[in-house]
């Protein structure tokens, strides 16, 4: 299968630190990668040259077909992005929210209205199609944001910390949209915290100061860590850590 | 006498943007044209006690009513209804005594950004009318982490620094009962077990201990926990008591193809719930004649291969998705 997400020896310094040491990986399409670290590991600044807001200091990638540091623009157009901290505006209606950000990435009105009738019949969302997104419940607004963050039908979608802070139940129906995006060919690229949904991966990469110290299914992981869940492998890999902040 | 004892205490926002009613204690019924009312039931308001020397955790997600609590508790904010005490004082009339013998970590970093580690904790200990040397002894093993770095500022520290320092503050007064509101949210797991290594250790010198948390894993690791949800607590016990009420029979079941097994555990008449959950997906079934084998052949009669079914043990989130869908 194609490669989606291409990377050799990228690397990032910030003065004499070095965020990101030289790492290379490949992601299939239709992957789920799970991006997973420690605190300061320099996962946020490896996701961030990908998504073509930070040039790199050496090493290449491309993310959809395109160089991130040539052709940055056309990243930008061909990826998603969500996160916990920010996905939709409260203060914007649903429909709103969607015009907004399918608008941003160059759809054309017709588009946009024929595919927010097919989501909202999707979601079931008819009836909150004008609501305005911060009266939603939390899981409503997750499916959403989710929805939104894929409308323009990108190849790859970057989840940073999708479900921080949801309760279990929404953070598990949130996973099986990922599944259907996934199985619809698009790209998940996601970081979390949640150990339990690092085994609902196809593949898993563990960073450590900077480097990708173990890159596997979560199967192949534990068993060459011998350890029962990836809650121990991360453990194992992550106390390895020098650094100190 | 309790640490903290609180009694139907309730608290509510109608928030003009959402146009509802968000916060504490209080039941939000739908009347029958839609429109939305605070229930009248008397019996509203939360209500628990904590023990002296307990780590006492309140467990659910965001938007749960969780930092409601803590700030009502540490007399930040009035409640509508119901009375708590803390150390035996008034959280309305004495709360000033309260503030003098608590520790507060609010769930965002609220420390002076621009001041230094150092000027940091020298400044908690000044408001508090006491210094740094006389209570180093508690807070020695947390700030040791730290002191490299006492002369940068507050703002440059990394993430469990940041969290490290806010600890160390909010005990440099030597408070017996201490308030964290999401001391570990979005911090890895490595990070994660080290908090709770430390809260254990401030639990040996009689420190009472009220915390709470997005994750249920951390669950285990209180003496007693309540369980929240849209404001109302579902269950308040010991995480194993919690586990043992546990009504259903529980499996974890694996096959070649999860995603299919999912679809196919929910199609089964006998499933009443199921979810995944790391690798297996666990389903609770309530039929106690239902035999393991018969969802062997129901799975093989549907092409699984490699199934394995397990009989086990809930989590504290099995538990807690549970009583969150009754």
């Amino acid at each position: 299968m194609e490669n989606v997400i291409v990377a050799k020896n990228l690397t990032k310094r910030f003065g004499h630190f070095t965020a990101v040491d030289n790492i290379s990986f490949e992601v299939k399409r239709g992957e789920i990668f799970g991006f997973l670290g420690a605190n300061g590991a320099g996962k946020t600044t490896a996701m961030r040259m990908l998504c073509g807001l930070s040039k790199q200091t050496e090493g290449i990638a491309t993310v959809a077909g395109y160089d991130i540091h040539r052709e940055t623009e056309f990243v930008k157009k061909n990826i998603g992005y969500m996160s916990q901290k920010f996905s939709l505006y409260d203060d914007l209606k649903v429909w709103e929210n969607i015009e907004l950000f399918a608008g941003i990435y160059g759809m054309n009105d017709k588009a946009i209205r024929s595919n927010t009738d097919l989501l909202m019949q999707e979601l079931n969302f008819e009836n909150e199609r004008n609501a305005l997104v911060g009266s939603l419940p939390l899981g409503f607004k997750q499916k959403l944001a989710f929805s939104v963050a894929i409308f323009h039908k990108p190849q790859v979608v970057f989840l940073d910390e999708p479900t921080g802070g949801v309760d279990p139940i929404t953070r598990r129906m949130f996973w099986e949209m990922i599944y259907k995006a996934a199985e619809n060919g698009i790209t998940v690229f996601v970081t979390t915290h949640y150990m339990d949904e690092a085994e609902y991966c196809h593949r898993v990469s563990i960073m450590v100061d900077g480097r990708i110290e173990a890159l596997d299914s979560p199967a192949n992981l534990k068993s060459k860590y011998q350890a029962a869940n990836m809650d121990e492998v991360f453990q194992k890999l992550a106390r390895k850590s020098q650094r100190t902040e | 006498m309790y640490a903290i004892e609180a009694n139907k205490v309730s608290k509510n926002y109608f928030s003009e943007k959402s146009g509802k009613f968000a916060g504490l204690g209080n039941p939000i019924v739908r009347n029958n044209t839609g429109s939305k009312s605070l229930s009248d039931d008397k019996a509203a308001g939360v209500s628990f006690e904590v023990h002296e020397g307990e780590i006492f955790g309140i467990i659910g997600p965001d938007g749960a009513g969780k930092t409601t609590l803590f700030r009502i508790l540490t007399t930040l904010l009035l409640a509508d209804s119901g009375n708590a005490t803390v150390n035996g004082f008034d959280i309305v009339k004495d709360y000033r005594a309260i503030r003098k013998c608590i520790g507060y970590m609010p769930g965002r970093f609220s420390l002076y950004q621009d001041l230094t580690v150092e000027e940091n904790l020298n400044f908690f200990a000044t408001v508090f009318n006491t210094t740094v040397a006389e209570n180093y002894d508690l807070i020695k093993d947390i700030y040791q982490q730290i002191e490299p770095f006492k002369k940068r500022r507050a703002g440059k520290l990394s993430g469990g620094m940041k969290q490290k320092l806010a600890l160390s503050c909010a005990l440099i007064h030597k408070p017996t009962v201490l308030f964290l509101d999401e001391p570990t949210t979005g911090v890895d797991p490595v990070s994660r077990k080290e908090f709770w290594g430390i809260l254990k250790n401030l639990k040996k010198q009689g420190i009472t201990i009220l915390v709470s948390t997005p994750y249920m894993d951390e669950a285990s690791l209180c003496d007693r926990i309540a369980l929240i949800q849209n404001g109302n607590f579902l269950k308040i016990d010991t995480p194993p008591n919690i586990i043992n009420q546990y009504e259903k029979k529980l499996w974890a079941v694996q096959s070649q193809n999860m995603s299919q097994l999912l679809k196919d555990l929910r199609n089964n008449a006998q499933t009443m719930n199921c979810f995944a959950f790391g690798d297996a997906h666990h389903i609770g079934i309530s039929n106690s004649q239902y035999k393991e084998n018969e969802l062997r052949s129901y799975l093989e009669a549907r092409n699984h291969k490699s199934i394995e079914i397990r009989i086990i043990a809930p989590s504290v989130e099995d538990c807690f998705m549970e009583l969150s869908q009754k």
